[in-house]
């Protein structure tokens, strides 16, 4: 009886439409992550053809026009298609375990939030076969140059209004999930940090998604219906859409490394077999970076000639955001500290994490202070410091996430030599990619350009040498995830010796439906 | 899924739903309030009206000069736009009487608008047009030359630290822009 019941309880559709109509938040999670994963390919491709064109001065490789649209997508792609996909998978497997639900919430509506995602992604990168070619303004589509832009635009935006509708649904899955749905016993003070980042994460989507979704459909009524929000001869103004744009740009940056702050803070204990350092502060901080996220967006505009006063209001807000952030890092370093630690991948990528992305933090800081941002402005030192929280915070995160709760999805071992290959080419070839950009910066090259000064070169070269191993790198991960789906050597139950929390009371790989009846936590 | 779980999702999903739908509005929101908050603050170059009864009115401080220099840009026109005067100096408080020159070098008749932009943009609030042939719309024959005049006052409380202001024009061609509501004429044509 008991086992028939478990049997009928296991089992699920199978071939595409299992995928199709999959409302199971086990599923949800791995088409997510799928999709980042080919996402985060596509965008690394696009990454290749800038660092292939910007190895040499001069014009070798594409058109100036083909490399504008290549800059655009890859910052698009990466965000909106790798990153933030990326973690809703993370949340979508990983939220209902930890906090002993049978499911996310709204099971129904989350099916509908990821099949949104192909249909984006497909409109984002069928610009490119527009004709004019795929957006070429930016990521950041600032007017005059997007009102001019060709149909690949239109593209962008509507891609941009599907992959919020699926963000702001995700979000309210999220949120109900946290809220209603946790096991007896467990408060909100109790939940794994990685549960807070997402919570507090899914309120700074509904916030801003919505504002972004506004922005460009001015932008949109502006291209085609005669509107003149953001054109002077109709009144309008463009700065008005920076304003409005950064007002969504910062916060959204919020959006893609809390999430990875929450990961390292599950990751960290583990390795160092000692509770999480200061677990109330943590919260709080992320709270505290959250709401001070409204209010710093105009660090971005420097130069378009705001007042004295609003530049000193947003430096010195930008700066403050750096006490928080201050204070997770010196919880994951006391963690850390005279833990009995060991090394294993995922948390080799965790520390990773922590020294590189404080790297980019300080740069941030460098580019908050006003008459400094004056000369950074628009130069490869904003492209060097944005690489640092972004490749090394949010994807190294997700990376060492991926590594962290493999074995407990599939049930078996990553290879653990591989697994540290992948970590320490990762992080070489990142460090050779991206630090020579500071410099870069420094000396004055500006971004979004495809050619450059003779002087450039030598650190030009580097960094095309690093991007290129960088990106086979990520093949090696492929390699690694694929074969451990396949087998390997069966995990146990709590996988890490260190490991605590609910997913890990689950057998590897956990059966179809968990939690039906939900444990108890004291 | 037991039956008050699925009534609090309800309720809680209602609730976000409506969050996210202010946020919705917000953003839209923001676009008068920019503009509300430029026209308090005078910042972002926008300049004001006055009439000629407030030019009388208008104490004059001798003490002091401030120079104003004359910008152009053409934008989608044909034409040849400039100051003929590149800068003046006046007393805050007095008004004074310049002139662009504009000549359409095209073979049609086109029409334009003016913009204007005075920077810095502590001091646009305090320069105020008395006239201006940016508040209507300028039309000129293929070939046609016009001199166009601009009454103007620096408000008496200008502040002291401002020596120099700069007056800009962007002409654009009113006829890509004929899709504009006569609302936005209106809003055009008050602050300009
Ligand atoms: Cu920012």
């Amino acid at each position: 009886m008991a086992t028939a019941a478990t049997a009928h309880h296991d089992e699920h559709p199978y071939g595409i439409m299992r995928w199709l109509c999959t409302t199971n938040h086990k599923d949800i999670g791995t088409l997510y992550l799928w999709f980042a994963f080919i996402m985060f390919f596509v965008g690394g491709a696009m990454a290749m053809v800038i660092r292939a064109e910007l190895f040499q001065p001069g014009l070798q490789v594409v058109d100036p026009h083909f490399f504008n649209q290549m800059t655009t997508l890859h910052a698009l792609v990466m965000i909106f298609g790798a990153v933030m996909p990326a973690f809703v998978g993370l949340a979508n497997w990983q939220i209902p375990m930890m906090i002993g639900a049978p499911d996310m919430a709204l099971p129904r509506l989350n099916n509908w939030s990821f099949w949104l995602l192909p249909f984006a992604a497909t409109l984002l990168l069928g610009g490119l076969f527009a004709p004019g070619g795929g957006p070429a303004a930016g990521w950041t589509i600032y007017p005059p140059l997007s009102v001019q832009g060709g149909m690949g635009t239109d593209f962008t935006i509507l891609a941009i209004h599907t992959l919020g509708i699926s963000s702001v649904l995700g979000a309210l899955n999220i949120i109900a999930t946290i809220l209603n749905m946790r096991a007896p016993g467990l408060t909100l003070m109790k939940m794994p940090l990685f549960v807070w980042t997402w919570l507090i994460t899914a309120y700074l989507l509904l916030a801003v998604m919505p504002v972004l979704a506004g922005v460009v459909t001015m932008l949109l009524t502006d291209r085609h219906f005669g509107t003149h929000f953001f054109d002077p001869a109709g009144g309008g103004d463009p700065v008005l859409f920076q304003h409005v744009f950064w007002f969504f740009g910062h916060p959204e940056v919020y959006i893609l490394i809390l999430p990875a702050f929450g990961v390292i803070s599950q990751i960290l204990p583990t390795f160092s077999r000692k509770p999480l350092f200061g677990y109330d502060s943590m919260v709080y901080a992320t709270g505290s970076i959250a709401f001070l996220s409204f209010v710093v967006w105009a660090h971005h505009m420097f130069t378009v000639g705001l007042p004295t006063a609003g530049e000193l209001f947003f430096m010195y807000m930008t700066m403050l955001i750096a006490v928080p952030t201050g204070v997770k890092v010196f919880n994951w370093v006391s963690t850390m500290w005279r833990g009995s630690m060991t090394f294993e991948t995922p948390m080799l990528f965790a520390i990773g994490f922590v020294f590189l992305f404080t790297i980019g933090g300080l740069s941030g800081l460098m580019l908050a202070i006003v008459p400094a941002d004056f000369q950074y402005h628009d130069t490869y030192f904003v492209v060097a410091h944005f690489h640092y929280v972004l490749f090394s915070g949010s994807i190294m995160a997700i990376m060492g996430a991926v590594y962290y709760w493999l074995p407990k999805w599939t049930g078996n071992m990553y290879n653990e030599a591989q697994g540290k290959w992948h970590f320490w080419l990762t992080a070489i070839f990142f460090n050779i990619t991206f630090f020579p950009q500071h410099f870069l910066g420094l000396a004055g090259m500006p971004r979004r350009i495809p050619d450059y000064a003779l002087q450039f070169t030598e650190f030009n070269v580097w960094s095309s040498i690093g991007a290129f191993g960088l990106g086979l790198t990520q093949l090696l991960f492929l390699y690694i995830v694929v074969r451990t789906i396949r087998g390997g050597k069966k995990a146990t139950d709590r996988v890490w010796e260190g490991a605590h929390g609910l997913e890990w009371t689950l057998p590897s790989p956990p059966p179809y439906h968990t939690f039906a009846t939900p444990p108890k936590v004291d | 899924m037991t039956d008050p779980l699925a009534k609090s999702n309800k309720r809680l999903v209602g609730i976000l739903s409506l969050i996210t739908l202010a946020m919705l509005g917000f953003g839209f929101a923001l676009v008068p309030l920019y503009d509300l908050f430029c026209d308090v603050t005078g910042l972002n170059g926008k300049t004001g009206v006055a009439d000629a009864k407030a030019v009388e009115a208008s104490r004059v401080d001798t003490s002091r000069w401030v120079t104003v220099e004359f910008t152009s840009q053409v934008n989608g026109l044909a034409w040849e736009f400039r100051p003929m005067q590149n800068k003046i100096r006046v007393h805050p408080g007095e008004a004074a009487l310049v002139k662009y020159y504009a000549h359409n070098r095209g073979l049609e008749t086109a029409a334009g608008n003016a913009v204007p932009s005075v920077s810095p943009g502590e001091a646009a609030a305090h320069f105020k047009k008395v006239q201006c042939f940016c508040f209507t719309r300028q039309e000129l024959k293929a070939g046609e030359s016009r001199e166009m005049p601009v009454q103007f006052l620096v408000e008496y409380d200008l502040p002291k630290e401002v020596k120099t202001l700069t007056l800009s024009y962007v002409f654009f061609n009113a006829d890509k822009t004929q899709a504009m509501t006569n609302k936005d004429e209106e809003s055009n044509a008050s602050p300009g």
